[in-house]
This record gives C-alpha cells, structure tokens and sequence, in this order.
C-alpha cells in the first residue's frame, strides 16, 4: 500500500467514442499509462493544454471517474473500492472550474456547511468549521450573503472553503482560475497559499496559466493523455522550445530571458521572477 | 440588477412572526384557512379579523403589500359575489327589478364569500411574506418526513426546490445576455402577432435549456465530490428546534380555532347588521 497522499500507477481512462447517431466506434483514450507521485503535504501543479487530460486525472483524485486500467490510490486508499468511496472524497476535496456550477447553498454559510452536513457532523462543529474555513479564505464577513452578489474570485473562495469545511488532507484545484478575470485569479491563489502555509494541507493545481505554478514543489506537463514532463519549476521553465512544443504559454519572463540567452549572453536558464532576470542582467557587468 | 431580484415575496424584517419556526407557519396558515370554512357568522368573522389583523401587526409588513396581494383574484371576486348575490334566493326580497331578485340570503352570501376569500388570500401571502423560500422549503421537508415511510421522496423534493431557488436568478441572467446576443444579430422580439413572438422566442429557448443542463451535470459532480449521498445520515447546519415562542403560537391559534368552532356552532344567535 503506497504512503503518498495521491499515487497512480499506469493509470488508464477510456472513453467510447460515438459517431452522429450515437453508435460507439472506438475507444478514445484520455489517459494512457500515467505514473503519479504525490507525497503528503506537497503543492504539485499538473499544466496541459485543452484536451490534454488533466481535468480527467484530477477527477480520479476524488473518485469522480474510476480508471479503466491501472490503479489510483488516495491516501492508501484505492479509488476503485466502492467501500473506500465517500473517504476518499472527503480525504481529497475537489474545486472545480465554474464559480456558479459548484455553489449550492442560498447563502455562503449554507453552501460552506453543506459537506459537513452530508458527513453527518454534529450542528455545533458544523457552525465551527464553517466560521473557520470562512476566516481561512477571508470571507467571513461575507457568510450571510447571497452567493449571487459575490464576484468570481470570491465565489471560488467560498468554494475552497466549502471544501475546507469537511477537513480534507487534499484539496484538488481543477482550473479554479480559468472563468477569473486577473484580479479574481490573484486572489484566489493567494488564498491557495495562505492555505497551504497554514493547514499544511496538500495542494494539486490543475492550470494552464504558468505563471500560478511557479511557487510549486513538482510540475507535471501532460500532452495527449501522458506525462510528458515533470520536475521543479526551474527545471520545467528551462526547457522551453519543449514546453512550446506541447503548445504552453511561458511566461514572458522567462521567454525574454531564453532569447536574451540564445543571442549569447550569459543568463542561466529558467527564469521565472522578473526581479531575477533584473539581477541575472546586472550581473552581466 | 436582475442578480438582486427576490424570488417569491419574502419581505425581510425583523419582527416575531418572522423569527417564527416555518413548521409553525405552515400549520397554523392551514388551520387558519380551514378556521374560515368552519363558522358562518358575523361573530366569527369579527374573530378572524382580529386575529389576522393581530398577526398583520406583529409581522410588521405593511397592509399595502398586503393589499396589493389581492390583486390577482379582483375578478374571481366579483364574479363570486355578483353570482352569490343573484343566484341565492333566501329570506326576505330587499330589491326586485325586472327578472333581478336580492335578497337577504344572497346579500349575506355575497359579503361573506369576498371576506372569505380575501382572508383566504391574505392568511397564506402572510405566510410567504414572513418566511424565506429556504425556510419554507426546510419547513416543509421536516413536516412531510413521515411521508417518507410510503417511499415519497420528501428530502429529495426539497432538495431540487431549494436548488432551483438558487438558480433562478443566475439563468434570468444567461436569458438576458442571450437575448442581447440574439438581438446584436438582428433578432426580432418584440414585433409581430403572438405567435410571431413565440416563434422569435426559440433561439432564446435552446441555448438556454443546453446551458441548464450543462449547469445541472456539473452541480450534481460538485455535490457528489462534497459527499452528498441523499438524505441518510445527513446533519443539519440548521436544525428547525421549536423554542417556547413557536409553542406559544401554536396554543394561541389552537385556542382561536376552539373559539371560532363554538361560536360558529353553538352560540344561538346569528348577528346580522342589516
């Protein structure tokens, strides 16, 4: 039994593909023999592009979907045991996509007690945990209101601690900034990491902005259902051509330094900070 | 802002039928209405009018949304009491014109009937006044619970309405920037015959319903993953517990109906003004 919060070993998902009439022709795989590692406590942020696989992977954490092949363990536990089910949903909380498609509750304190609610918590840790995970995101002053009032980057926020509320050891993070505008996305990245410093809870951000996973312990790349590259940010950024060729968007920093390196100067690869391209330029010197 | 509509007519104060547990709202609204249909005389109608007017007072909502409540059933008023007026023949003639005939027994009628109606009115939209469409739709589920055993799904009834009320306002909105959408591109909605109209309203319809259930697939993914299996073992954040003040209502409108089934029954005389 592996001891890493998430642990996948050649990981299969297969889709029937179907024609106009709905008659299945084939089998599309949308994941195709993933090996994953994530150990407790960790921030690992999963990049693709559209159609790459990842949203599939993520919904395997949670038990959303089951492999077609292969095995995937959360916590030790295998997401394929029907008994295990509703552990593993709570061990590993999911935070999907759409702000509006994933808040249930009238108002954000109803939403934020709806996980300990269908846990079957007692009422008064229930209002416990819900003023926690509200303090936690910075949206306490904000529990009797509408969900509807709130705008994109707060609704996520309430996402996150509605997912906070059923005390995961996990949280998975598919896309929470795609529908963002650039305001909302700082803020709920800044609230990932507050997360992460304070409740040590390990953190799996799916993305395809690179710019959020700079601070990650691991970066895995996928392409067409498999892992294509892993490693530290550094070591990801300093590959660019590659990462270009799996149709990634680095960041400018990071181009202008590689084309500053490939003219001849003497910058060392993967840069990721503005303010260290600043430093590698004075150098230079 | 359509984002800040309200949805049914809940008017949020702070006053004690609001801080009243919904259950209590519900049964005593019903036996309220109930109240009304057993009892026939000046006296008891005299009672149902204090006590609503009692209830109106404490729930601190003004008589004029009230009022304006009864809107709606203008016309099924008048119809009742001009048919009751003509139509019930009994007692003494008090005018006789051409083939028209009223009487004392169709005059009592008539009045009655409209009073009737208007409470009836009345008594339920204090109801949906007072109590939050959440707190109804809770208050319901606990009061239906028994119906349960004959395999009703209470819990899962509530459930969809509760999320229904949620979603009401977020697809009022995709409505509005479709049609927006639709009418940068030339569609036409507010010209030609009703049916013209209606044709025009298809290309808002379809995008809609696709969305709707775009929406529906990834909340029930979104509700799975936060564990919901249905109502078994399920908590409540916030559990309907009767206090002193909920049982205080209910003896005080189990004691209005007592005295509105005497006086409707065994008091001898019928008051009558005319």
């Amino acid at each position: 039994m592996p001891t890493e919060m998430i642990h996948a070993e050649k990981l299969i998902y297969e889709y029937d593909k179907r024609d106009e009439e709905g008659n299945i022709i084939g089998a599309e795989r949308a994941i195709d023999g993933v090996n994953i590692d994530v150990p407790q406590g960790s921030f690992v942020a999963i990049l693709g592009h559209n159609g790459s696989g990842k949203s599939t992977l993520a919904k395997h954490m949670n038990a959303i979907l089951v492999p077609t092949g292969g095995t995937m363990w959360v916590d030790g536990r295998d997401t394929k045991d029907p008994d295990e089910l509703w552990n593993v949903r709570q061990t590993a909380g999911m935070v999907f996509q759409n702000p509006d498609n994933q808040i249930i509750g009238t108002v954000v304190e109803e939403d934020v007690g709806f996980g300990p609610e269908n846990l079957g918590v007692p009422t008064d840790e229930i209002w416990q945990r819900v003023e926690e995970s509200l303090k936690a995101v910075g949206m306490l002053d904000r529990r009797k209101d509408s969900p509807n009032k709130l705008s994109g980057g707060q609704k996520q926020r309430v996402a996150i601690a509605g997912v906070l509320a059923m005390e995961p050891k996990c949280i998975v993070l598919d896309e929470p900034t795609a529908m963002l505008d650039p305001n909302g996305r700082k803020e709920v990245i800044r609230a990932v990491e507050e997360l992460r410093r304070k409740k040590n809870v390990t953190v799996i951000l799916i993305t395809h902005y690179m710019e959020e996973v700079i601070d990650a312990d691991k970066v895995f790349v996928m392409d067409g259902g498999h892992i294509v590259m892993h490693g530290t940010p550094r070591e990801i950024f300093s590959r660019v051509d590659e990462l270009k060729s799996y149709r990634m968007d680095v960041p400018q920093v990071t181009m202008l330094a590689e084309a500053l390196r490939k003219q001849g100067l003497d910058i060392p690869r993967g840069i990721l900070r503005r303010d260290e391209l600043v430093e590698a330029l004075c150098r230079l010197r | 802002m359509i984002r800040d509509i309200t949805i049914g007519q809940y008017y949020p104060a702070e006053s004690r039928i609001h801080r009243l547990d919904p259950r209590v709202k519900i049964v005593c609204t019903l036996l309220f209405l109930v109240s009304l249909f057993i009892q026939n005389s000046l006296l008891g109608y005299v009672i149902a009018t204090l006590f609503l007017g009692t209830v109106i007072r404490l729930s601190k909502v003004p008589l004029k949304y009230i009022v304006k409540g009864l809107k709606p059933i203008v016309i099924l008023l008048l119809f009742t009491v001009v048919m009751n007026l003509f139509l019930t023949q009994s007692g003494e003639t008090l005018v006789h014109f051409w083939i028209f005939t009223i009487t004392e027994g169709g005059l009592r009628t008539s009045v009655f009937m409209a009073i009737r109606l208007m409470y009836l009115v009345a008594g339920s939209s204090i109801m949906t006044f007072t109590t939050s469409p959440n707190g109804l739709t809770d208050g319901m589920e606990k009061l239906l619970h028994p119906l349960n055993r004959l395999n009703v799904p209470v819990h899962e009834v509530a459930m969809m309405m509760s999320i229904a009320l949620r979603f009401i306002p977020i697809l009022l909105e995709e409505t509005d920037k479709i049609m927006k959408a639709q009418q940068a591109r030339g569609a036409d909605f507010e010209s030609g015959n009703i049916i013209q109209r209606a044709k025009a309203m298809v290309p808002i319809l379809v995008p809609l319903f696709v969305s709707a259930f775009r929406r529906a697939n990834d909340l029930a993914m979104a509700m799975e993953s936060r564990c919901y299996h249905g109502g078994d073992g399920r908590t409540k954040m916030k559990p309907l517990r009767y206090k002193s003040r909920d049982r205080a209502a209910y003896i005080l409108t189990l004691i209005y109906i007592v005295v509105i089934f005497v006086v409707g029954r065994f008091v001898p005389f019928k008051l009558w003004i005319f």
